[in-house]
């Protein structure tokens, strides 16, 4: 890792001003991918913005029809809410089966989605529930914040601050996880919203992506059999020595059909 | 050099460290606390878990900078001061639960943190939560079998 200067900040304000300050500067949530990626020398910050001190950016509120959760909630306390299983179960599934409890109990769920791994959890549910993403700045739409691989909407400097997500009638996330990593093959989230069904892959391409052809289907008749004959093209998805596209495809179909079973 | 002052095995330590140190470099180098292991270095193998305020973390994934205040609980806290042995370690020995050694302090410290929210998992859920603790060399059945008699030992 190359050298930084490090700086814990008590408010979004501060590590927004930090951050602008300095464009080689970066935040630090939970450190699960940055700390990793340091270590690669993939990225060289001049300083590391620590969002850990900054305490309202970490809970979960239900209020109503809406969750809301904070920033640098971990992906532990997500799985471990009686609020979140209760009001949308298939979140806290998604949280509960992200890498290992060690690293559910450092990484965050607002370093995930800022982040944008092709193959990560997070982002599928954030845009199958049509979620808002609310930084310091703006509130973005989930439909309009993944652009690609590892990019999204966030300007330099701009934090997310909390995630908001309807309530869904019915849903279900279903991963197959690679082997050794637990990262998302393929990942499918399904969703029946009050916008309608919503179908997001995650793993297969190189950004999360809504499958509109099984969102069609699935308003016509919510079950698993609707999407038998869809087949996901192979075209620009993911191939490498995990899986091929033709596979990669052909878990979209498996991963979407279980998930609506389980969603019921 | 940033100063950093934290907790580990309930007596206060402080140190001057480099801002890119991780918390297992400051266990291990500035505080001679060996027991934690390095196996890995990509926050895959485990071997270096120890507890952060009361939970199980990679702590070669977290910068000692970040502990700033922090209560650390390695594998040397774990046993008695005069040396008698936690149940869960005693528990590792008994059912053959390590054969080198190497991953048995970060297993010991997860396997604590497990048993702090489910006193009595069952075998499924203790390979479960095992998902990022690796072991070239049981094989895990023992390991299992061992958390199962550790966890049943803490309920007496
Ligand atoms: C062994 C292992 C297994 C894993 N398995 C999975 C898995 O199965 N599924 C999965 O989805 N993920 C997995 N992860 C990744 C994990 O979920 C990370 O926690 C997550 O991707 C990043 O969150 P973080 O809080 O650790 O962010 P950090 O690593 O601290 O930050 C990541 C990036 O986001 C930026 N950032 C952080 N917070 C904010 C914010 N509030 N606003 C704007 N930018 C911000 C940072 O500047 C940085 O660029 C795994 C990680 C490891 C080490
Ligand atoms: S050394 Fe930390 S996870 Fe392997
Ligand atoms: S006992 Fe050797 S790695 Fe586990």
């Amino acid at each position: 890792m190359y050298d930084f200067t490090y700086a814990r900040v008590s408010s979004v304000a501060d590590a927004a001003k930090q951050l602008k300050g300095d464009d080689d500067a970066k935040a630090v949530a939970g450190g699960m991918t940055l700390i990793p990626t340091l270590k690669l020398r993939l990225a060289k910050p001049s300083a590391l913005v620590d969002l850990g001190g900054v305490k309202d950016l970490a809970g979960i509120k239900v209020d109503g029809k809406t969750v809301t959760i904070g920033a640098m909630t971990t992906h532990g306390a997500v799985a471990a809410s009686a609020e979140v299983k209760k009001a949308i179960p298939a979140l806290a599934h998604l949280a509960a089966h992200i890498g290992d409890p060690a690293v559910r109990n450092r990484g965050t769920i607002g370093g995930s989605v800022a982040n944008n791994d092709p193959a990560a959890d997070y982002p599928a549910g954030v845009l199958a529930l049509g979620a808002t993403i609310v930084t310091n700045e703006r509130q973005i739409a989930a439909d309009d914040f993944f652009k690609g691989m590892f990019e999204t909407a966030l300007k330099p400097g701009e934090l997310i601050t909390a995630i908001s997500f309807p309530v869904p009638e019915k849903a279900a996330y279903m991963k197959f996880p690679n082997p050794a990593s637990r990262y998302a093959m393929v990942g499918v989230f399904v969703a029946k919203t009050a916008g309608g069904v919503r179908v997001a892959v995650t793993g297969a391409a190189p950004s999360v992506f809504r499958q509109k052809d099984m969102e069609a289907a699935l308003t016509k008749k919510w079950a698993p059999d609707a999407i038998e004959g869809i087949k996901q093209k192979q075209d620009g998805l993911n191939s490498d020595i995990h899986a091929s596209a033709e596979y990669r495809a052909h878990l979209v179909g498996v991963m979407a059909k279980r998930a609506v079973q389980a969603a019921g | 050099m940033p100063q950093v002052s934290l907790t580990v095995n309930g007596k206060k330590a402080s140190a001057e460290v480099e801002s890119r140190t991780l918390l297992v470099q400051l266990l291990r180098e500035k505080l001679g606390l060996t027991g934690t292991h390095v196996g890995c270095d990509t926050s895959q193998c485990g071997a270096c878990v120890v507890h952060v305020n009361g939970k199980s973390i990679k702590s070669c994934t977290i910068l000692a900078v970040q502990c700033e205040g922090a209560e650390v609980l390695t594998i040397e806290g774990v046993a008695k001061p005069d040396g008698t042995l936690h149940p869960m370690q005693n528990a590792f020995r008994e059912n053959h639960g390590l054969q080198c050694g190497f991953c048995t302090p970060g297993m010991v410290m997860s396997a604590l943190d497990l048993v702090k929210n489910n006193p009595a998992p069952k075998d499924r859920e203790i390979r479960e939560w095992l998902e990022g603790n690796l072991c070239r060399c049981t094989g895990y059945h023992n390991i299992v079998k061992s958390i199962e008699a550790g966890a049943a030992a803490m309920r007496k």
